[in-house]
C-alpha cells in the first residue's frame, strides 16, 4: 500500500515536470516528435534507475559511514557522468538495437537534472532501498507520461498558426502551463490510498 | 577593457541564459515564486559560474582535452558545494526555500556551457567578466520573473505590497504560473530584440 | 605555456591533483562552517519554542524527553520553567495526512490546559492554500478559526465541517484536518507530561537531546 502511494504521488501529484521542475531541458529540447519523446524516455528511466540505486549504496556505503556527507554533490555528480559513459559503452557492445534507439541521447542525460535531482531527493526522504528504486522507476514513467503527452500536443501545435513571437519556445511553455495545470488536479489523490 | 565590457553586457542582453539562449529552464522555473528566491538562486549561481570560469581559465593548459569535462565539474562542484555549506552555515531560511536546486546548480547547463565554450578558450580578466556577465543576465532574468510572478500572484514585489492580495490570481505562484509566466517574458523579450535590430 | 598532452599520466594526474585539492579544500570549509550551521539550527528550535510558550529562564531543548503519543510513535516534549516552577510545554507535533507530505508544528501549552501559540515547522501544503494555516489559526480577531487560548480539556478540536468549532481555512480542509489531528496529538501528550510534571518521573522518561528531532 505504502509503495502505491509513492507511485502515484511520484508519477501524477508531484509529477517530475510539472511540479518538480526537473528535467526541464530535455523536456523541452526533445518533445518535437513522439518518437523521439519516446526514445528520451526510455534512455532516461534507464539511467535514473541504475544511477539512483548506485547512489543510494554510495551514501549508505561510503559517504555516511566516514562522516563525507559533504561530497555529496560532488560524488554523485561524477558518479552519474562515469555511469552515463559506461552505459554507452555497454550497450554498444551488448545490444546494438537498444543502442541504435536511446544512444544519441545518453550524452545528453549527464546534464538532465532529474538524475542528480533524484539521487538527491531519495536520500532527503530517507528512503531505503527498495522504496528509492520504486520512486526513481515511478519518477521515470511521470517523466515518460509528461513528455509523450506534451510531444504529441506538439505535434499537432506545429500545424497551428501561431503569433509570430509565439512561436517555438514560449508557446511550449505555456501549452505546459496549462498541461501542469490539468496534473494539479491530481493533487490530494493519494489521500485515497491512505 | 572597453572588450571585457562587451563580454560583460554581452551576458547580460544578447546572449541572455534565459530568454535567449533558453538554458537552466529548472532552477529558473522552480525558485522564482517570489523575486527574493529568484534574486539568491541567480546570485548563488553567479558566484559559482565567476569562480569556476575564473580556476577553469587558470587551469586550462594544465588539464588534458581528453579529462577536461570530468575536470570541470569537479571544479564547479566544488563552489557549489561551498555555496551549498555556507548558505546552510548564515541563511538557513533561504537555503530551506532554494532546497534541492542548490546543488543542482551543479548540472545547471549555463555552467559547464561557460566552461567549455569560454573559460577554457580565454585568459582569466575576460572569463571573469563573462562569468560576471552571464551570472548577471541569468539574475536579473530570475528577478524579472520572480517579480512577475509575485506581482500577479499575491500583489508584492520583494513582499512590498502593490496591491491587497485577495486579488491576486494564486496560480502564478503556484507551478503552472510558473510556465505561462516564462511563456510570455520570453515572447516579450522576442519582439524587443526584434525591435531593436530592426 | 604549452598545454598538456593528453597521455595517461598526464590525465591521471591532473584529475589527481584536482581532487586532493578540492577534497582538502571542502574539508576546511566543512570544518568552518559546522558549527554555524549545528548553530543554526538549534536557534530555530529554540525560536520556535520560545514563540509558543510562557516566558522562561531554562534551557528546555536540554532537558527534551520523548512521551508515546497513544499511537505507537513519541513526541518530544520540551518543559519551560520559570525558576522551579513548569510555566508550560512546548510539543513538537506531526501529522502525514496533509494534502501533501508530512505536517509539523510546535504547539505550546500554558498550565491550564490552553493553547498558548503554535509554529509550523515543516510542511508541503499548497502555497495560498493550505500553507496559510502558517497564520490562519493565529488570527486572534476571529475567534471561529483561531486555535489560541483554546482550552482543550474541554474536547479535542475539529472543524466545523466535522461538527467542531474551528473554521476550516478556505478551500483547504485536509489540511486544516491534518493541523488540528496534529494539536490533538500534542495536547494528549502535553496531558501525559502535565500529570508526570510534579513526580520526579521525568528521570525515568528517555532523555533525549534536541538534536535528534531535527
Amino acid at each position: 500500500m505504502e509503495y502505491i502511494g509513492i507511485i502515484i504521488v511520484a508519477i501524477l501529484v508531484n509529477n517530475i515536470v510539472f511540479s518538480q521542475f526537473l528535467g526541464i531541458c530535455p523536456f523541452l529540447g526533445v518533445s518535437k516528435k513522439v518518437d523521439t519523446a519516446l526514445g528520451m524516455a526510455g534512455a532516461v528511466t534507464f539511467v535514473l534507475t541504475i544511477a539512483t540505486i548506485v547512489t543510494f549504496l554510495l551514501q549508505k556505503g561510503i559517504l555516511e559511514p566516514f562522516k563525507l556527507d559533504y561530497l555529496q554533490t560532488i560524488t554523485f555528480i561524477l558518479v552519474i557522468a562515469a555511469l552515463v559513459q559506461m552505459v554507452e559503452i555497454i550497450l554498444k557492445k551488448v545490444s546494438p538495437a537498444l543502442y541504435q534507439a536511446l544512444g544519441v541521447f545518453l550524452p545528453l542525460i549527464t546534464t538532465n537534472c532529474a538524475i542528480l535531482g533524484v539521487a538527491i531527493l531519495v536520500i532527503k526522504k530517507d528512503y531505503n532501498l527498495l522504496e528509492s528504486v520504486v520512486f526513481a522507476i515511478a519518477t521515470s514513467v511521470g517523466f515518460a507520461l509528461a513528455l509523450i503527452v506534451f510531444s504529441g500536443i506538439r505535434e499537432q501545435l506545429s500545424l497551428t498558426k501561431v503569433p509570430k513571437y509565439m512561436q517555438g519556445i514560449p508557446i511550449a511553455l505555456i501549452t505546459a502551463g496549462i498541461l501542469a495545470m490539468a496534473f494539479m488536479g491530481f493533487s490530494g489523490i493519494d489521500q485515497v490510498f491512505k | 577593457m572597453n572588450n571585457n565590457l562587451k563580454v560583460f553586457f554581452n551576458g547580460i542582453i544578447k546572449e541572455n541564459p534565459t530568454f535567449v539562449l533558453l538554458l537552466g529552464m529548472c532552477p529558473t522555473l522552480a525558485t522564482t515564486s517570489s523575486a527574493i528566491n529568484g534574486m539568491s538562486m541567480g546570485l548563488a549561481t553567479m558566484f559559482v559560474l565567476i569562480m569556476s570560469n575564473i580556476v577553469i581559465s587558470l587551469l586550462k593548459n594544465l588539464i588534458p582535452d581528453m579529462v577536461r569535462i570530468p575536470a570541470f565539474i569537479v571544479v564547479i562542484a566544488t563552489f557549489v558545494t561551498i555555496v551549498q555549506m555556507v548558505m546552510n552555515a548564515y541563511v538557513p531560511a533561504l537555503a530551506d526555500s532554494l532546497g534541492i536546486f542548490i546543488p543542482l546548480i551543479v548540472v545547471n547547463c549555463i555552467v559547464l556551457g561557460r566552461a567549455e565554450a569560454f573559460a577554457s578558450k580565454n585568459g582569466v580578466i575576460p572569463s571573469f567578466f563573462d562569468g560576471f556577465g552571464i551570472g548577471m543576465g541569468f539574475t536579473l532574468a530570475l528577478i524579472v520573473l520572480g517579480a512577475v510572478r509575485e506581482l500577479l500572484g499575491t500583489g508584492k514585489i520583494f513582499s512590498f505590497k502593490i496591491f491587497p492580495d485577495n486579488f491576486g490570481a494564486l496560480l502564478f505562484v503556484l507551478a503552472p504560473g510558473a510556465f505561462i509566466a516564462l511563456g510570455y517574458l520570453i515572447a516579450i523579450f522576442n519582439k524587443l530584440q526584434d525591435k531593436k535590430t530592426n | 605555456m604549452a598545454k598538456l598532452k593528453s597521455t595517461f599520466k598526464n590525465m591521471f594526474l591532473s584529475l589527481f591533483i584536482i581532487s586532493v585539492t578540492v577534497g582538502l579544500l571542502l574539508a576546511q570549509v566543512n570544518k568552518m562552517t559546522a558549527k554555524p550551521i549545528a548553530d543554526a539550527k538549534a536557534m530555530k528550535l529554540q525560536n520556535a519554542i520560545k514563540e509558543v510558550v510562557p516566558a522562561f529562564d531554562n534551557d528546555p531543548v536540554a532537558e527534551a524527553y520523548k512521551m508515546p503519543d497513544g499511537q505507537g510513535d513519541s513526541l518530544t516534549v520540551y518543559p519551560a520553567k520559570k525558576g522551579d516552577e513548569v510555566v508550560g510545554f512546548a510539543v513538537n507535533s506531526n501529522s502525514n495526512n496533509g494534502f501533501s507530505g508530512e505536517i509539523q508544528i510546535m504547539v505550546g501549552f500554558d498550565m491550564e490546559n490552553k493553547i498558548v501559540n503554535y509554529s509550523v515547522l515543516q510542511h508541503a501544503e499548497t502555497p495560498g492554500l493550505g500553507a496559510k494555516m502558517g497564520e490562519w489559526f493565529k488570527d486572534t480577531a476571529k475567534p471561529n478559526q483561531s486555535v489560541i487560548g483554546r482550552d482543550l480539556s474541554q474536547g479535542n478540536l475539529s472543524v466545523s465541517k466535522d461538527g467542531g468549532n474551528v473554521d476550516a481555512i478556505t478551500a483547504s480542509t485536509i489540511t486544516s484536518r491534518a493541523f488540528l489531528e496534529a494539536v490533538n496529538k500534542a495536547y494528549a501528550v502535553y496531558k501525559a507530561s502535565d500529570a508526570d510534571s510534579g513526580a520526579t518521573k521525568k528521570e525515568e522518561a528517555e532523555k533525549k537531546g534536541g538534536e535528534n528531532e531535527q
